[in-house]
């Protein structure tokens, strides 16, 4: 019976202990003080800035740059937090490749644009690292407003709110606050426990009480919090995950990739943690990545990724594809799951079909491939389960299974906002988020107060 | 093959690089190593007179400003002339000279301003076997306060005396450094020819502060809490240098007088700036105390490279080329007209032109054109004035095109004159010399 890496089926353990820590730590490594003095020079400081233009938070970048290479990083970070109070977490997260990088004009014009996330980062770590609050909370209004999910949009709204002077309630289903930020993020890209170190940050402002454990329509009804509250904002991402529509999908070693991602950040030993020796992933985003490329750094021997459409159709950034060929998976197109086989109620292998294009449509070509496999994640994307609004009283207007809000976060129902995940029309992107978090709670602010005053 | 051999007021090297005074040339282990690496020649560190050694400061000499990646731009030092004995000097510069004859040794010099002080050192440099003297007129900080260096280079009937002094005194040839820390250098220059130099050398180095510690409140270098005006060079000196030598080598009264070339010269393009303006040739410090002796091959290759590229057999065709070109601006051709035109492909869209344009010149530069980020020269209100060509990061992205004869300024709406006119016979200038019709 083979042991370590080659141990069949699912088990923990693969690496040698020291192996784990190596291969978990930081995607991107801070720069260090000369680094970004002189990355922080190659900025060109444009005129309407592209960068600026395609922050989904619009955060000043050429001056945050700016004033990095002046030797304020302290200003430079108010510069980021007067826009976008997560930051800190997007300067990790962010896929900077397909945003403000992508149009950096030295992306442009030599291939290689300024590094404006590790420049982000660099700031906002010398601002957290020093505690440095830039904000004080106006006078008391005596409003007081629910938050439901503590996660990026919903922390973005309730800082914004908590220092125009109102009281925020967020509501959390989850032990802790952060919500994908916490649960939701490969661990290399957010180590050291940041994510509870940003919430704890982002909420010393004062006015913000964090309740964990409940959760929407089991521990309480939007209809309470309407009664009960100024105003209501639902941040509170998607529950459910799409099936595979594969026969035999309730095999023992078919999971979700976001419940593996979740356990991975909460696993406090990593050598404990079970994994396929052969692991396929299904899907073609972010999530798929995040999950492939783990299972990878935690020893399992081969990993493949199988995606229905070509690469080109991928929602992960080619960065992505990139990281995950670098890290020994293999990405596979063209391919659909058909029948989960199992042995002994355990999965042992996937079938799958080629697909193609037809016209306008995918279609199955009928021809089949098996992938032998030990364990099998679903990451073909999440869905919003509109269930838990149902706990009496008017129902929220949804669009494409999500709420449909206007340009400034309202929805159907009066005095009740929604931004984030749960949101029709969004982009599944933290930084959205926390904008859509932000200016809903401006938008809740003029409601209260008569446009702004008390 | 280009001939880069030198020849400066008979004093012969095999390239035109010299070695500035300066630290690099303060003794032998220095100067041998710098002739290893193919130095044409080096101005020994400033001799003083016999007696108690100069005495340095024991805290930082020098001070810089850097650019990206802490390159460096501008030093300045408050460095005083060599500490060393003077017959340990005298005694190195010999051997030096003999081991290595082919090289151009000259001797920078700074004793009191009275004639026996003069008389009293010549000999004994000329018995050394130098090429030269070098007069040190110029060191602004310390020597200066004692009534040498800087003292003497900004009184120009101080610098006739004294160069007077020593052709009467040395068979050997005089070169007399100047101080930049005056408001007309031909002034000095002319002193210094007046007196019966050989050359001049310029610039020495512009009396500065590279910082001040915002802690402390103290300039830098900082001495135990206070700091004096020290001595700037490097890079950025370089254009305040060059006009200098320009300013003396198209002077009437100095015309044809040597001049070797000093000022932040770091690359073979900067010795060849200054030899075009007139500079027979170049000394260099600041560039090897940056980053070692080494600098100078490439100096060499480049400056051969770039002769052999363009015809020129030797540094005869190159020196003073560019000095008839150097004129007042009263004689700029007011007719001359060019307009700013942004290569398209080249063209990045950072905007800088545009913003450089609307916020501080002629609002000349489109930022959005049928809605898209767009930026163009609109030729109706560019003055020509090269602030974008300037701040442009693409190199030769933005060229300055002149207007063909003939065609209309749509800025004027007049078209261009083949005529040159400029502003001595402009009819609005009232001093005029020729009435407009």
């Amino acid at each position: 019976m083979a042991t370590g890496h080659f141990k069949e089926g699912i088990a923990g353990g693969r690496l040698a202990a020291e192996q784990y820590a190596d291969n978990f730590s930081d995607l991107h490594p801070p720069l260090d003080h000369h680094e970004a003095l002189v990355e922080s020079d190659r900025c060109y400081f444009c005129y309407d800035a592209p960068c600026m233009n395609a922050c989904p938070t619009s955060i000043d970048i050429p001056l945050f740059i700016r004033q990095i290479s002046t030797g304020n990083p302290i200003g430079s970070a108010k510069t980021i937090f007067d826009q976008n109070i997560l930051g800190g977490m997007c300067a990790r997260v962010c896929p900077t490749e397909t945003l403000c990088e992508e149009v950096c004009v030295r992306e442009v014009a030599e291939g290689k644009p300024v590094q404006i996330g590790r420049l982000q980062r660099y700031a906002t770590d010398v601002a957290m690292s020093e505690n440095k609050q830039f904000y004080q909370r106006a006078e008391p209004t005596g409003r007081t407003i629910a938050v439901v999910g503590a996660g990026p949009a919903g922390l973005a709204a309730a800082h914004r709110l908590a220092r125009h002077g109102h009281d925020v309630t967020i509501l959390e289903a989850r032990p802790k606050a952060g919500g994908l930020n916490e649960y939701g993020i490969a661990a290399y890209k957010s180590v050291d426990n940041f994510a509870q170190a940003e919430v704890d940050y982002v909420t010393s402002i004062g006015g913000i009480d964090i309740q964990n454990g409940k959760a929407l329509g089991r521990d309480y009804q939007l209809s309470d919090l309407i009664r009960n509250y100024d105003a209501v904002f639902l941040g509170m991402g998607l529950g459910g995950v799409n099936a595979l529509r594969a026969d035999g999908e309730d095999a023992a070693g078919v999971t979700n990739a976001v419940e593996f991602i979740a356990e991975l950040r909460q696993a406090s030993d990593l050598s404990g943690l079970p994994v396929g020796r052969r692991v396929v992933v299904i899907g073609g985003g972010m999530t798929a990545i995040d999950a492939a490329v783990q299972s990878k750094l935690l020893g399992a021997e081969e990993v493949t990724i199988c995606y229905r459409r070509g690469q080109e159709h991928m929602n992960a950034s080619e960065f992505e594809q990139d990281l995950a060929a670098a890290n020994g998976v293999i990405i596979r197109h063209w391919l659909q799951p058909k029948r989960v086989i199992a042995e002994g109620g355990k999965v042992s292998a996937i079938e799958l079909e080629y697909t193609a294009m037809k016209g306008e449509k995918l279609i199955g070509t009928g021809e089949r491939l098996t992938l032998t496999a030990d364990q099998v994640f679903k990451a073909i994307g999440q869905s919003f389960i509109p269930s838990a609004l149902n706990g009496g009283g008017a129902a929220l207007e949804l669009e494409g299974g999500r709420i449909k809000v206007d340009t400034e976060g309202r929805t159907s129902l009066a005095n009740v906002w929604a931004g984030g995940d749960c949101i029709f029309g969004g982009d599944d992107l933290t930084v959205s988020a926390v904008a859509q978090g932000r200016d809903a709670a401006e938008s809740i602010h003029r409601a209260l107060t008569s446009n702004g005053r008390a | 093959m280009a001939d880069i051999r030198n020849n400066f007021v008979g004093i012969k090297s095999p390239n035109p690089f010299w070695l500035a005074s300066a630290p690099p040339t303060d003794k032998a282990y220095n100067v041998i190593r710098a002739f290893r690496a193919g130095w044409g020649g080096v101005v020994w560190k400033t001799l003083g007179e016999e007696g108690p050694p100069v005495v340095n400061v024991n805290g930082p000499r020098y001070g810089a400003i850097w650019g990206a990646d802490r390159r460096l731009l501008g030093l300045n030092n408050i460095e005083l002339i060599t500490d060393r004995d003077l017959q340990v000097n005298l005694r190195e510069i010999k051997q030096v000279k003999k081991d290595w004859p082919d090289r151009a040794i000259v001797v920078s010099l700074m004793v009191p301003c009275e004639e026996h002080a003069w008389k009293a050192i010549l000999p004994v440099v000329e018995e050394t076997g130098a090429d030269g003297i070098e007069l040190n007129f110029g060191c602004p900080h310390g020597m200066s306060e004692r009534g040498m260096g800087a003292a003497v280079g900004q009184v120009p009937e101080y610098i006739e005396m004294v160069v007077r002094w020593c052709k009467a005194n040395t068979r050997m040839p005089v070169i007399t450094k100047l101080t930049p820390n005056i408001t007309d250098i031909r002034k000095p220059a002319r002193a210094a020819h007046a007196g019966g130099t050989d050359a001049v050398s310029l610039i020495n180095t512009i009396n500065s502060i590279t910082g001040v510690d915002l802690d402390s409140f103290a300039p830098e270098p900082t001495i135990d809490g206070k700091g004096s005006h020290g001595g700037y060079c490097g890079p950025a000196v370089k254009p305040i240098a060059m006009n200098m030598v320009a300013e003396i080598a198209r002077d009437p009264e100095t015309q044809g007088l040597p001049i070797s070339g000093i000022g932040g010269i770091t690359t073979w393009r900067d010795a060849a700036e200054f030899m075009a303006l007139g500079a027979g040739n170049v000394q260099v410090c600041t560039a090897a105390m940056t980053y070692g002796f080494k600098i100078v091959q490439e100096m060499i290759a480049g400056l051969e490279n770039w002769m052999d590229e363009k015809g020129h057999a030797s540094l005869d065709d190159i020196v003073g080329r560019a000095t008839p070109n150097v004129t007042d601006w009263q004689y700029l051709n007011l007719n001359y007209i060019a307009k700013a035109h942004i290569d398209q492909e080249a063209c990045i869209k950072c905007g800088r032109c545009h913003i450089a344009c609307e916020d501080t010149s002629h609002q000349a530069i489109t930022n959005m054109v049928d809605g898209v980020r767009h930026f163009e020269v609109i030729e109706a209100e560019c003055v020509g004035c090269n602030l974008c060509v300037n701040v442009c990061p693409v190199e030769n992205c933005i060229t300055m095109e002149p207007l063909a004869v003939g065609v209309m300024d749509q800025r004027t709406g007049k078209p261009v004159s083949p005529v040159y006119a400029n502003w001595t016979t402009h009819p609005n200038n009232p001093m005029a010399k020729v009435a407009a019709e």
